[in-house]
């Protein structure tokens, strides 16, 4: 209720926001009812111009770029959706563990975050990748492993802040272990700033994994991926064909949509009201 | 002013220990691997002799920490190892190359920096109007893109429909200065539009926050002419934030030009390093991640550095 209140009062800017990105969602999950053909089906010649039998007219070895584009919508926010839960059940234990625990245990963990953050994470996904190879289940590990820092940063601070209040003590107290700890005590506490940095990175997780596959070293084709179709058809754009702009489009509505509300959000948390 | 020697002299052993653990896990990583890298490249089928050669050749029957060591003095040496894929020395690979992105990087900056601090002065000048607005939204956009959604919308725009620009940035030695400005013309385009975008939001904001302060509003209300105000008083404060965005950006750049080499085929570090993880060419990828990482971390450290001499208040910590 509390949501829709605060809609009411919204700029028209993360409205915009919030249509685009329901319209993404509905895209990936109605993907197989809405798509006329299937994800990998061969329909007609190469880069065929847009028509009705063919939207958004075919690829690079003619498969209809409409259906590829709903499928690259599930494909990929999926993906990014697995990695970001991967990485905040990651991020979230070992924060909160650090924050509870301290001593050794948080000075360990807090350097080593500290050294993973010292440097992008696409240059240590890179090496990552060639040394592991490439599969998604090791993709999806990688990636969220070096983005668990980010968010073992922010619960760690939570956490600590959290961890000294009264009704904490009183549980420690009577005798509650670590763990019932974190889960009933902390993590209910802290979850209002973790549900906006989900956003957050999942936006981050949702570009890294498109750029990784453009790169060729994210999720393999056949699958439709908007990333790599981007990289299928990139050759398309010197003979003044721009099937290679739907899928590169497709990511950047999403990403803009979930940036016109975070900034947003952002603006409400920091309360500046100028 | 010996506090503010010893901060920095601090801060620079931190950088210097960080990029040397960064090494240990670049080099160390190969022994997460359950059975060894050899076999994991081979594949199942390989013959033990071919497998044995293959470890080798990469030093994989050494203990870790030696192994760790031998690599670390070559490097001291100048000698990186060789690439698995051709038997050249890394360093012939990586050299020029990196030459070439460094000079793509910096044509990028040096337009960026200025375009984006003015931009962002104006902008917090005058906030809320409608340049401001419209800014915002454009830089909003513009962050959200994916690198090489702005590439090839400049491709279609200024290589096939106008036909200005080469789409593809291939520079050699044999070019003169003009030439190579005009190959790297597209692919500075983007890194500027990207490096801008931050960098222009991250200076209002800076500016923003300075003026708001007490100590504006005091000067405001004595009287000063507007101008005085943001040239005597609010300049010499947005000093050290705005260093900092400047370099914490020009490191962003360090990962915007490895798609962006990508996407123009421009012959330079990024492009190396993601041919050389597709064909698992585990030396290469370590030497180029290790220069990438050298950079950035140097990039940080002047940042701090510069920011610990330009703030007045870091001179004097309790």
């Amino acid at each position: 209720m509390a949501f829709f209140k605060l809609l009411r009062k919204s700029p028209i800017i993360a409205r915009i926001g919030l249509v685009m990105i329901l319209l993404n969602i509905a895209a990936a999950i109605l993907a197989p009812v809405i798509a006329p053909y299937s994800e990998t089906e061969v329909v007609g010649d190469v880069w065929m111009p847009m028509s009705s039998e063919h939207l958004l007219g075919t690829d690079h070895i003619g498969r209809d770029m409409f259906t590829r584009l709903l499928y690259g919508a599930r494909n990929t926010i999926a993906t990014a959706f697995v990695i970001t839960m991967f990485s905040f059940a990651v991020g979230i234990s070992c924060g909160f563990f650090a924050a509870t625990l301290g001593g050794w245990s948080d000075l360990i963990l807090s350097r080593l975050v500290d050294i993973l953050m010292a440097i992008p994470v696409l240059i240590f996904a890179l090496v990552a990748l060639a040394i592991v190879g490439n599969s998604i289940p090791k993709l999806v590990v990688v990636i969220a492993l070096l983005d668990s820092t980010r968010v073992y940063r922010l619960s760690r601070a939570v956490a600590m802040d959290i961890e000294v209040v009264e009704y904490v003590e009183a549980a420690r107290l009577r005798g509650e272990g670590t763990w019932w700890l974190m889960r009933h005590e902390i993590l209910p506490n802290a979850m209002p700033p973790l549900v906006a940095e989900f956003g957050l990175r999942f936006c981050f997780v949702f570009l890294f994994i498109a750029a990784l596959s453009f790169l060729g070293l994210g999720i393999q084709p056949p699958t439709a991926d908007w990333g790599g179709m981007v990289r299928e058809n990139s050759g398309a754009i010197t003979f003044g064909i721009f099937t290679p702009l739907w899928p590169a489009g497709a990511i950047a509505f999403l990403t803009v949509g979930v940036n016109f509300i975070v900034d947003w959000f952002l603006n409400v948390a920091s309360g500046l009201q100028d | 002013m010996d506090s503010v020697f010893g901060l920095v002299v601090k801060r620079i052993g931190m950088g210097i220990l960080t990029l040397f653990a960064i090494s240990i896990i670049f080099f160390m990583g190969v022994e997460a691997l359950p059975g060894d890298l050899a076999e994991e490249i081979l594949g199942q089928n390989a013959l033990p002799e071919t497998v044995a050669a293959f470890r080798k050749e990469l030093k994989l029957d050494l203990p870790p920490h030696e192994r760790y060591f031998s690599w670390l003095g070559d490097l001291m040496k100048g000698d990186l190892g060789k690439s698995l894929a051709n038997g050249r020395p890394v360093v012939d690979l990586v050299g020029w190359r990196f030459a070439n992105t460094m000079f793509l990087a910096i044509s990028a900056a040096v337009i960026a920096v200025p375009v984006a601090i003015l931009l962002g002065i104006i902008a917090a000048l005058y906030r809320n109007s409608l340049f401001d607005r419209a800014i915002s939204i454009a830089t909003l956009s513009t962050i959200s893109f994916p690198e090489f959604f702005v590439a090839y919308i400049l491709i279609a725009l200024l290589s096939v429909q106008l036909i200005i620009f080469p789409s593809i940035s291939n520079i050699n030695d044999q070019m003169s200065f003009w030439q190579k400005i005009y190959a790297i013309v597209l692919p500075c385009l983007t890194l500027t539009l990207v490096v801008v975008a931050h960098m222009m939001r991250q200076t209002r904001a800076a500016i923003i926050n300075i003026l708001a302060s007490p100590f504006i509003e005091m000067a405001r209300l004595k009287g000063i002419h507007r101008t005085r105000v943001i040239v005597m008083h609010a300049f010499l404060n947005a000093l050290s934030p705005v260093i900092n965005v400047i370099a914490l950006n020009l490191a962003y750049l360090v990962v915007g030009v490895v798609i962006v080499e990508v996407v123009f085929v421009y012959p330079g570090l990024g492009q190396l390093m993601v041919d050389s993880v597709s064909k698992r060419d585990i030396p290469v990828v370590q030497a180029c991640g290790l220069i990438f990482a050298a950079v950035y971390i140097g990039l940080n450290l002047t940042a701090d550095v510069l920011s610990i001499i330009s703030n007045p208040r870091l001179r004097n910590p309790r």
